[in-house]
């Protein structure tokens, strides 16, 4: 739906030139709620914004529905915008209209009349649950009300495309949570495709099926979403992950932990599983096959879309050869081990 | 307004109560007219101002320099030299250089730059996400400019247009003092040139009076069309 090809995006002129892309290449598959990640200053504003052509890309190409909007004149610019909606951190409502008359200002602007224009918007207030609200002005709004206003508005040109440029970011979990809701009915009740960037992995985790990682204008790792979380490849993409999944350690274990392997002391482990490693009886086999006894000190597991992932963290207790061997017999397991430590045992 | 006019009758004043009516009616005349014409064009030039500028959505840079050069030379002229250089102008205008309506060319002309620049602020204030969020939708800049940009500015611009009739009392005080007509004549004639110090005290009063009035409407304009 979404075909970013070799994009280049470079500001300014000559010495004070900033490259914010450097040869992206991206597709967004029809249907689908795509994730774009990265630190501040990334580059993934700049990306999301060379979708509608609020940035020009410097070069390369990017077809939405097929059509290349980089080739377009400004009227055929504008039509192709009306196909492509988009929300923002900051909602970017009207102050000065109602909630039905933002919902109804893209329409306005297509010189819909205002037979249309009540069509089109009061499913859409009974779709984010504004139907209350009809009057309000945005100031009179939580900033939760004021995203989904947004979200209507965006809606109500039909779009087969929604732009989200940290929509959630100026929200709290909560709010965050239900808006991520609404996100994910609007895809599958409207099959809308949707691209959004964020700095929070809670969100790819929630809703997204894809996910991208970029890192200082690079594209540095692609991947469908219950994968990333457990194969991240890069050392950033691993930095990501935990982010979103890494829970503090237990009580104390963080001073009794030592980098260092010693006779005496034992391997704090962390093991990470997905899709049918889930199920594998790994820790029996270790006790039985290897004579290692793993005790454990924290378990968590998450539902990443359709797959489940655990995460285990042991203490491994045996001589010294059944623990390597245990160790050389995870590492050819469908399972992510990570040694965190050794402790002495107490 | 029987019951008033016996009040200044009975004040000693060489000024009659009827020249009083008479000389607020210009002032109000010279007043509306210059702020509606001076609207009329400072609106477009600020909002021209405003959208040429380098970051924004209709960007001109020589164009808005342009502007702003004639806007800035426009406000930069003391409001008394203007009046009498343009004297041919207002004469070719409205066939004299003097009376209320010679008074309004050089008010009008002084104004627009004044409103102008006001506006230019107002719609300055705007948040630049709103023209992207517009942008996106595929708004046409016209579009921008009376949907968006204008509605939001539009408190700002209110007050702006208070501050216009605001200032276009004192000018026309000063411009019917030279050309003729409305309260600042009068009070010039009875107060400094008959040493009648109690015409000056009241049309000062009736001045300070208009200003006030005006300034609550225009407030209570604010308030209704703010919504921030
Ligand atoms: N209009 C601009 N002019 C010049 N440089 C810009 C402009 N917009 C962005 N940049 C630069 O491009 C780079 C990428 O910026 P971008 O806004 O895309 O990052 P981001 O990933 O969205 O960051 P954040 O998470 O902070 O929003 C940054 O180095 C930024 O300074
Ligand atoms: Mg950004």
């Amino acid at each position: 739906m979404i075909n970013i090809r070799s994009v280049n995006k470079v500001y300014g002129e000559g010495p004070n030139a900033v490259t914010a892309l450097r040869d992206i290449n991206l597709e967004v598959p029809q249907g689908g709620i795509y994730g774009v990640v990265g630190r501040s200053g990334a580059g993934k504003s700049t990306l999301i914004r060379c979708v509608n052509m609020l940035e020009t890309p410097t070069s390369g190409q990017v077809l939405v529905d097929g059509q290349d909007l980089t080739q377009l004149d400004e009227q055929g610019l504008r039509l192709a915008r009306h196909q492509i909606g988009m929300i923002f951190q900051h909602f970017n409502l009207l102050s000065s209209r109602t909630v039905y008359d933002n919902i109804a200002l893209p329409l306005e602007l297509m010189k819909a009349d205002s037979a249309q224009i009540k069509a089109a918007v009061e499913p859409l207030l009974e779709l984010t649950g504004l139907t209350d609200k009809v009057d309000h002005y945005p100031s009179q709004l939580s900033g939760g009300q004021k995203q989904r206003v947004a979200i209507a508005r965006a809606l109500a040109t039909k779009p087969k495309v929604l732009l989200s440029d940290e929509a959630t970011s100026a929200l709290d979990p909560h709010t965050t949570r239900s808006i991520l809701e609404l996100l994910k009915n609007i895809n599958r009740e409207l099959g809308i495709t949707i691209l959004l960037i964020t700095h929070e992995m809670e969100v790819v985790k929630r809703i997204c099926d894809r996910v991208a990682l970029i890192s200082d204008g690079s594209l540095i790792e692609e991947d469908e979403v219950g994968h990333f979380f457990t194969h991240p490849t890069t050392a950033l993409g691993h930095e990501f992950v935990e982010t979103a999944l890494s829970q503090p350690l237990p009580e104390g274990l963080e001073d009794r932990l030592h980098a260092n392997k010693a006779p005496s002391r034992r391997p704090v482990i962390r093991l990470t599983f997905s899709g049918d490693s889930v199920q594998a009886p790994l820790i029996t086999q270790l006790a039985r096959q290897f004579s290692v006894d793993v005790s454990i000190l924290q378990a968590q597991v998450e539902h990443i879309q359709s797959q489940v992932l655990g995460r285990l963290l042991a203490e491994l207790s045996g001589s010294d050869e059944a623990i390597a061997q245990a160790m050389t017999h995870l590492e050819s397991q469908p399972v992510r081990l990570e040694v965190l430590g050794y402790v002495q045992p107490v | 307004m029987s019951s008033l006019s016996e009040t200044l009758s009975s004040l000693s004043m060489l000024a009659t109560p009827e020249q009083l009516l008479q000389a607020t009616g210009e002032t109000l005349y010279m007043v509306v007219v210059s702020a509606l014409i001076s609207t009329a064009l400072g609106l477009p030039l600020g909002v021209l101002l405003h959208v040429t500028r380098k970051d924004q959505f209709m960007s001109r840079p020589r164009l808005n320099r342009v502007l702003g050069a004639f806007t800035n030379i426009g406000r930069s002229v003391p409001y008394i030299i203007l009046m009498v250089s343009i004297l041919p102008l207002t004469r070719f205008l409205v066939g004299s250089s003097i009376g209320t309506n010679a008074a309004i060319v050089s008010l009008t002309l002084s104004a627009i730059p004044f409103v102008a620049r006001l506006i230019e602020g107002a719609l300055n204030e705007v948040p630049p996400g709103l023209i992207e969020a517009a942008q996106a939708m595929g708004a046409k800049p016209m579009q921008i400019i009376t949907k968006v940009l204008v509605p939001e500015a539009l408190p700002g611009i209110f007050n702006s247009l208070t501050v216009t009739v605001v200032t276009l009392i004192s000018y026309s005080a000063m411009a019917g003092a030279v050309a003729g007509g409305g309260l600042g004549a009068l009070g010039i004639n009875y107060g400094y040139q008959r040493f009648d110090g109690m015409t000056m005290l009241v049309t000062v009063i009736i001045l300070v009076a208009l200003v006030q009035l005006l300034q609550s409407v225009g407030d209570a304009l604010v308030r209704r069309v703010d919504h921030r």
